[in-house]
């Protein structure tokens, strides 16, 4: 823990050193990340409610699911940039070193900019929090954090899978997008609205109604068992068969050589 | 002086970048799986929209699952997000250098590429996510437009909207000239143009003065064009109005694209042997 702290801060150190590129890139995250937020707002001016749900129900939702991804890319962006690390032969490199390699892929990098992001979703779980009609109890306060943590284990769960397919393809796979970027665009609307079909592949296959939907019922108490206040917990044991992927994927690696 | 423009030597490039694009398959595969499922949770979620409330919607729920799919089969034709990120290299990386010897105009050279690489991926992309779409059950299957002018008036309107998507491209590409890192910057103008240009939401969708707005910037002039005529939402004397407006901003790019080409040339200088 001692030497991925050490390993953060030299992140932070060297990106600071670039502050207009930093600053830049910021704002790139902030407004993309805006427009989403603004197509939310543009659609309630029109329409007042989706599947039942309000405007700001919408946004809770919008903001757990941004704020968990962000979270994610943050700690877990060496998974996201494995493919490169993998094909510039840099694998090797802490294949031979005396740590553990997913310790090693995790610490080599961190993106500081998401930072916006993270601060977007703030703002906004304070505009909608307040306004949501709920009535926040210490369960409902629980549940929130727990969509929240799990959500950010969840993507990172999603981040190793793609390097794990990426030992066998070398290349990126776009198709993963669907499943991280997809996941955090479209779930800015609960997914049950999305259908039985889509609800039952993100609850069985890819659990990410999970740490959204199900506990999002529970929040606006449309569901009062404290088994929807807990699913989130579920959600974590996707990390095993990932992590069990990934150590597939390793015994099988064979370097791209130099 | 008689000057002559050789138009050989672009087609020949435009040739080469497309059999190039031509050649990533597997990425083609990925991508069409990608932009088909993107395409259908987003008809999902204005299906959704339009349970609440029917009325309310200022297009038709058959229009906008025609722009939704439209829109996702000739997503890297549309989207300024697909930079062509060899042109900043060059830039960067001081290779422009070369560019600049040889007997053709850069501007021109710059903008046959990224055109190229635009339509070739399109159309590797676009025909598999048509035919999934135009066979899928109703609601969500996309419907021809009725009269085949309206397909032609598509086409053309798809022409101009991929000269304004790269003509405006063009200025941010000869802006790197005087930006060292424009990463964040591409970023921001790409995230922001993209938005306004209705590739979240369509325009349509917008509120009033932003709509106004959005629809006489030039991002009005890319992507929604072509959707909203294809849709059927788009007719009359607006549609007309619309094309020319894409023909003022293609040409307005253009020139702006030249005049600030000139202008970085200039400066540049190139160090080393």
């Amino acid at each position: 823990m001692r030497l991925y702290i050490k390993y953060f801060s030299m992140h932070v150190r060297s990106q600071m050193q670039y502050k207009t590129s930093f600053f830049f890139t910021s704002l790139g995250m902030f407004l993309t990340a805006f427009s989403t937020l603004l197509s939310i707002n543009f659609l309630f001016a029109r329409f007042d409610s989706v599947g039942g749900f309000s405007h700001e129900e919408v946004l809770i939702c919008f903001a757990v699911m941004m704020m968990a991804f962000s979270f994610a890319e943050l700690f877990g962006r060496g998974f996201d940039l494995f493919p490169t690390l993998l094909g510039n032969g840099g694998f090797d490199r802490a294949l031979v070193r005396p740590r553990n390699v997913i310790f090693q892929v995790l610490a080599s990098q961190t993106v500081l900019t998401r930072f916006a992001r993270i601060a977007q979703a703030g703002a906004v779980l304070a505009y909608a929090i307040p306004r949501s009609g709920i009535d926040w109890t210490w369960d409902k306060v629980m549940t929130l954090s727990l969509m929240i943590v799990c959500g950010a284990i969840l993507f990172f769960s999603l981040f190793v899978v793609y390097a794990a397919f990426s030992f066998f393809t070398v290349e990126g796979l776009e198709f993963m997008n669907i499943l991280t970027n997809g996941g955090l665009e479209h779930g800015r609307l609960p997914f049950g609205v999305y259908g039985d079909g889509v609800l039952k592949f993100l609850t069985y296959i890819v659990p990410l109604a999970l740490v959204q939907y199900y506990p999002l019922l529970y929040l606006v108490d449309r569901e009062d068992s404290i088994f929807y206040a807990l699913t989130p917990v579920f959600a974590l044991l996707f990390l095993l068969p990932c992590y069990g992927l990934f150590r597939f994927g390793l015994r099988h690696y064979k370097s791209t050589g130099s | 002086m008689s000057r002559r423009i050789n138009i050989k030597p672009y087609t020949a490039l435009f040739r080469i970048r497309f059999t190039n694009a031509l050649q990533y398959r597997t990425a083609a595969i990925a991508g069409i799986v990608t932009n088909f499922a993107w395409g259908f949770m987003l008809i999902l979620a204005f299906s959704a929209f339009y349970d609440a409330n029917p009325e309310a919607s200022p297009m038709t729920f058959q229009q906008t699952v025609a722009y939704v799919w439209v829109q996702q089969a000739f997503i890297v034709m549309f989207f300024m997000w697909f930079f062509e990120n060899s042109i900043f290299e060059d830039i960067e990386s001081g290779q422009v250098s070369y560019d600049m010897v040889r007997p053709m105009d850069l501007y021109g050279r710059w903008f046959s590429m990224a055109a190229a690489n635009r339509v070739a991926r399109a159309a590797l992309r676009c025909i598999p996510v048509l035919i999934v779409a135009f066979i899928l059950p109703e609601p969500f299957r996309l419907a021809l437009p009725g009269e085949l002018g309206r397909l032609g008036l598509f086409f053309l309107s798809m022409a101009l909207s991929v000269g304004v998507v790269v003509s405006f491209s063009m200025l941010i590409y000869i802006s790197a000239f005087f930006t060292i890192n424009g990463l964040g910057s591409r970023v921001v103008v790409a995230s922001v143009g993209d938005f306004l240009a209705g590739a979240i939401i369509p325009i349509p969708f917008f509120p009033d003065t932003l709509r106004v707005l959005a629809e006489l910037s030039p991002f009005g002039a890319m992507q929604n064009m072509p959707l909203l005529i294809f849709s059927g939402h788009l007719a009359g004397d607006a549609l007309i109005r619309g094309l020319i407006l894409q023909v003022f901003w293609l040409i307005v790019l253009l020139l702006a694209g030249r005049a600030l080409m000139g202008r970085a040339l200039k400066r540049v200088i190139v160090q080393g042997g």
